[in-house]
């Protein structure tokens, strides 16, 4: 492969060699290597193998067959076909290695500077990059060839400057987004010059993905040199594989097998190239993604073991609940394992909500509350599923329920409120779309009473111009905004089960207590039962009726709220505790929310129009 | 909106000026003695002088360049210096053939390589890997060879179509497709590689948006979230590779043309490329780079109708 900027360093030699190593071990990669240094010695050792000379013509031997004398036959000259296809592989190969030094060298250069310098350099040189690509790349070889005569060297060298923006973009790329990283800041203030570090820490990490440009490139120019010379627009006086398969096209009819050689080789080496590509790209990522952790998915289990779970019993309320809405018991979730296995997140998980109960999930990020949530609408992220226990809501196991009988049940039945407000609109639909649509598939009303229906929650939630903001696209409104809409969203079809998770962690506090009151207000109007995830228990105080803290996927205590902050049992729920109190003071007066009415609205609630439904 | 447009229309025409300027002063430049190439070795000093002052060649360059350009401006190309055909004339007839390829083999593409992308992201597992690999080896084999194994098999093996020739859409649509249909395939096949590997990529990434959980939670079906909501969202990135694939088309077609004896403007630039008839070709470069500018016009304004925080940009 072609190095355009030999600054070696050990750090880059231990990227490239362990990229070639592991190379070995990947079938495709190997057998495309092992066939291009085939090919490479071939054209290289092209005077020692081939058995005759390239161009020398038998008048005698025109478009014979494949013979022990010639063994892929003889062209339309009766020169020895083989002997011609190891010289030609000279040429082309030598052709498209032109191409390539050139792409690289202007490329990775251009790259450098603008990424590094910036400035109008960036400018001026993004332009040009744009200027290269917005012509076809034959059509200004055809053109320079107009002007300056069939010369291979001389195309090729011109379809190198076509190609550098490739290298370019790449290296630009790679360039800003190391540049500002704390590590070269750190080499610029200790004193290295600007060309120490270009060469220590910026080409490293270019190194490896120009290679792999590198090696499509090198396909491409082979492809479009064939393309040239089959044209018979190409350099007559030398060999190339393109000058053989338009040999080949001409003598079609009288000698099909003429035009497989060249295609063969042509195409082979191109397919061999970009597969060469395909498994360093694959092998790279493999060693530099680890596995990406969403958030609140999949952590590794700490296999700690199985303790019970401290049951708080049940205490007399004010409040009264209804029906067994969810029964959730020994759930487990699993993910599956590129290698076969079942990763397990959450295990032995019960929990039960009556209608118009509020049941808090509280732990750290990772404790499984998330993963607990989204089994229960089967909604877990690609992978992940329940691999145990049972989910039982309304009489459906959840847990084994088809597809299209969830499809049934989300939405009507269950609903969902997500944590982030902005990423969980769809920013290509207005608002006032995101809440019609379901409306109409789940309640199957029509477009203008859905429209109402929308309008009229959109004033319930709390958003002062309901018309404007069913009109806006999700960019256009505030986070409390998209996530009161979210909110709608999710009562829109009158649920009896709501999940929420972690409803007002991405807000601002001022509006983290709006929406607290807003989701206790409709809580106690729908009279909805709730699954409340959170890590925060001034949340847990404020909302909720039931608690179960969670850890490592499993529950660790539970109860009611209020004997749980009477007199909490575990030590990770007495952490937990201690927690809160080095942040600051849990919100509102724990005891009072937790026994008093639910319907009773604190005087920072929004100010709320129009409530009808 | 507007401002919008009129941006890229504003930089669609510079980008043209400047591509016209370099091509211009390149090709004049780098041609030598032009009269005396078209008059041939033979011809006498007197008679080479006078053939360059009828072609306006003893003028100062910058001079030639501005009236060229007057006359491009009204659509006068100047003629070819070969056959006195107007190259305006020239271009356009061969540009319709040239762009019913192109055109065709563009739609022809991006549906399949939409329903084979939606279809590997969403399926994923062997059917995943088997699109893959296919548009990993369509990436890679030369669409020119895709075009000669073509002819080999359908036209000369089994003789379902015409070797080569073209019938004119308006004289016969049967025809047209005879004589089209192999060309586009052979087109086709290396851009719906590209396009397929996009759209598999960008409708992976967008069905893991949180928007998608959120939208099945209100009871929505996958298929429908698919087709409105992940889609229109992978739609963007699909279309930037659909823009420079249609580059590559174009290019394409001047090799695919020739395989197949098309008329269209391949076989015109190369015609005029060896036999360097320079007001031609530089017509050639013209239209092919409006043709460029108009297609990426086309495609933000698509751009902006899929993704309205575009417009605002």
């Amino acid at each position: 492969m072609i190095d355009p900027n030999p600054a070696p360093t050990t750090a880059a030699q231990v990227v490239r060699v362990s990229l070639f190593r592991r190379l070995l071990k990947h079938p495709t990669g190997l057998t495309a290597m092992i066939f291009l240094i085939v090919i490479v010695l071939s054209a290289v050792l092209a005077s020692v193998l081939a058995p005759r000379n390239p161009d020398l013509a038998d008048i005698n031997a025109v478009l014979a067959n494949p013979s022990l004398a010639h063994l892929m036959g003889t062209d339309s000259a009766g020169r020895d076909v083989f002997s011609r296809l190891l010289f030609a592989g000279r040429f082309s190969l030598a052709g498209a290695l032109l191409a390539l030094v050139v792409a690289a060298v202007i490329g990775v250069t251009g790259g450098l500077l603008a990424g590094y310098y910036g400035k109008w350099f960036d400018a001026v040189s993004s332009w040009l990059t744009g200027l290269l690509m917005a012509l076809p790349g034959i059509v200004v070889l055809l053109a320079a060839r107009a002007v300056l005569g069939p010369s291979m060297w001389l195309s090729m060298g011109i379809f190198g400057v076509l190609m550098s923006p490739a290298f370019f973009r790449l290296v630009y790329a790679s360039v800003t987004a190391v540049r500002n990283e704390l590590y070269v800041d750190a080499a610029r203030v200790s004193g290295l010059s600007d060309a120490r570090i270009i060469g220590r820490h910026i080409l490293t990490v270019v190194r490896a993905p120009a290679i792999i440009q590198a090696a499509t490139i090198g396909g491409i120019a082979i492809a479009i040199q064939a393309g040239l010379e089959f044209l018979g627009l190409g350099d007559t006086s030398i060999p190339t594989w393109g000058s053989m398969l338009n040999d080949g096209f001409t003598n079609i009819y009288t000698n099909p097998l003429l035009i497989l050689w060249p295609s063969l080789a042509i195409g082979l080496t191109c397919i061999a190239l970009t597969l060469l590509a395909n498994a360093m790209r694959d092998e790279l990522e493999r060693s530099s993604s680890k596995p990406k952790r969403r958030r609140g998915a999949a952590r590794a289990m700490v296999s700690i073991e199985k303790e019970p779970v401290l049951v708080h019993p049940e205490v007399v309320t004010e409040r009264e609940f209804g029906e067994e809405l969810l029964k959730v018991s020994d759930l487990a979730v699993g993910y599956d394992q590129p290698d076969g296995s079942i990763k397990t997140v959450v295990q032995d998980v019960s929990l039960v909500v009556r209608r118009g109960e509020v049941h808090g999930l509280i732990g750290e990020s990772g404790s499984g509350k998330t993963q607990t949530a989204w089994s229960i609408l089967r909604l877990l992220p690609e992978g992940g599923r329940v691999v145990g226990g049972s989910i039982f809501f309304e009489g459906t196991d959840l847990a084994h329920a088809s597809e299209r009988e969830m499809t049934r049940i989300r939405g009507k039945k269950i609903a969902y409120i997500p944590q982030e407000p902005m990423s969980n609109l769809d920013a290509s639909f207005t608002i006032g779309s995101q809440l019609v649509e379901p409306m109409r598939v789940s309640l199957g009303i029509s477009k203008a009473e859905a429209k109402k229906r929308a309008l009229a929650l959109l004033a319930k939630v709390g958003i002062p111009n309901p018309e404007r903001t069913f009109a806006a696209y999700p960019h256009e409104v505030s986070g409390g905004m998209a996530q009161r809409v979210l909110i709608a969203g999710a009562v829109s079809c009158t649920p009896d089960l709501l999940i929420a998770d972690e409803p007002t962690t991405a807000l601002d506090v001022t509006v983290q207590a709006e929406v607290l009151d807003l989701l206790r207000e409709l809580q106690a109007e729908f009279r909805m039962g709730v699954v409340l995830v959170t890590h925060n228990f001034g949340v847990v105080a404020d909302l909720c009726d039931q608690v179960s803290v969670m850890r490592d996927g499993r529950i660790v205590e539970t109860g009611p709220v209020k004997s749980i902050f009477a007199d909490p049992q575990h030590p990770y729920t007495r952490s937990l505790f201690a927690a809160i109190l080095e942040d600051g003071e849990a919100r509102g007066p724990l005891v009072e929310h937790a026994v008093g009415s639910a319907t009773s609205v604190t005087p920072t609630a929004a100010p709320r129009e129009g409530a009808s439904s | 909106m507007f401002t919008f447009i009129l941006r890229r229309i504003v930089s669609g025409a510079v980008l043209l000026f400047v591509i016209s300027t370099v091509a211009y002063f390149l090709l004049y430049l780098g041609g030598g003695d032009i009269a005396r190439r078209i008059l041939g070795q033979s011809a006498t000093a007197a008679t080479v002088a006078q053939k360059s002052h009828e072609l306006g060649l003893d003028r100062p360059l910058p001079l030639q360049y501005l009236s060229w350009l007057g006359g491009a401006v009204h659509g006068d190309f100047g003629s070819s210096w070969f056959t006195g055909e107007p190259v305006a004339t020239a271009i356009t007839s061969r540009l319709a053939v040239t762009l019913s390829l192109v055109i065709g083999a563009t739609v022809v593409s991006a549906i399949i390589a939409v329903v084979l992308g939606v279809w590997a992201a969403t399926k994923r597992g062997w059917i995943d890997r088997v699109v893959q690999v296919v548009s990993i080896l369509g990436f890679a084999i030369p669409g020119f060879l895709i075009a000669l194994a073509l002819v080999l098999y359908f036209a000369i093996a089994l003789k379902l179509f015409q070797p080569t020739g073209y019938i004119d859409l308006g004289t016969s649509i049967t025809g047209w497709l005879s004589t089209v249909t192999l060309p586009i395939a052979a087109l086709s096949i290396g851009s719906i590689a590209g396009i397929t590997a996009q759209v598999r990529g960008s409708v992976i990434d967008a069905l893991r948006q949180d928007y998608v959980r959120t939208l099945r939670s209100r009871g929505l079906s996958s298929r429908r979230i698919v087709f409105k909501h992940v889609l229109r969202n992978a739609g963007g990135p699909a279309l930037a590779v659909l823009a420079v694939q249609f580059i590559g088309l174009l290019g394409g077609a001047v090799i695919v043309e020739q395989i197949f004896a098309i008329p269209g403007i391949g076989n015109v630039s190369v015609t005029a490329t060896s036999q360097g008839d320079i007001p031609l070709v530089m017509g050639l470069v013209i239209a092919t780079a409006a043709l460029v500018v108009i297609v990426n016009l086309l495609i933000d304004l698509l751009q902006g109708w899929l993704n309205p925080k575009v417009r605002l940009s």
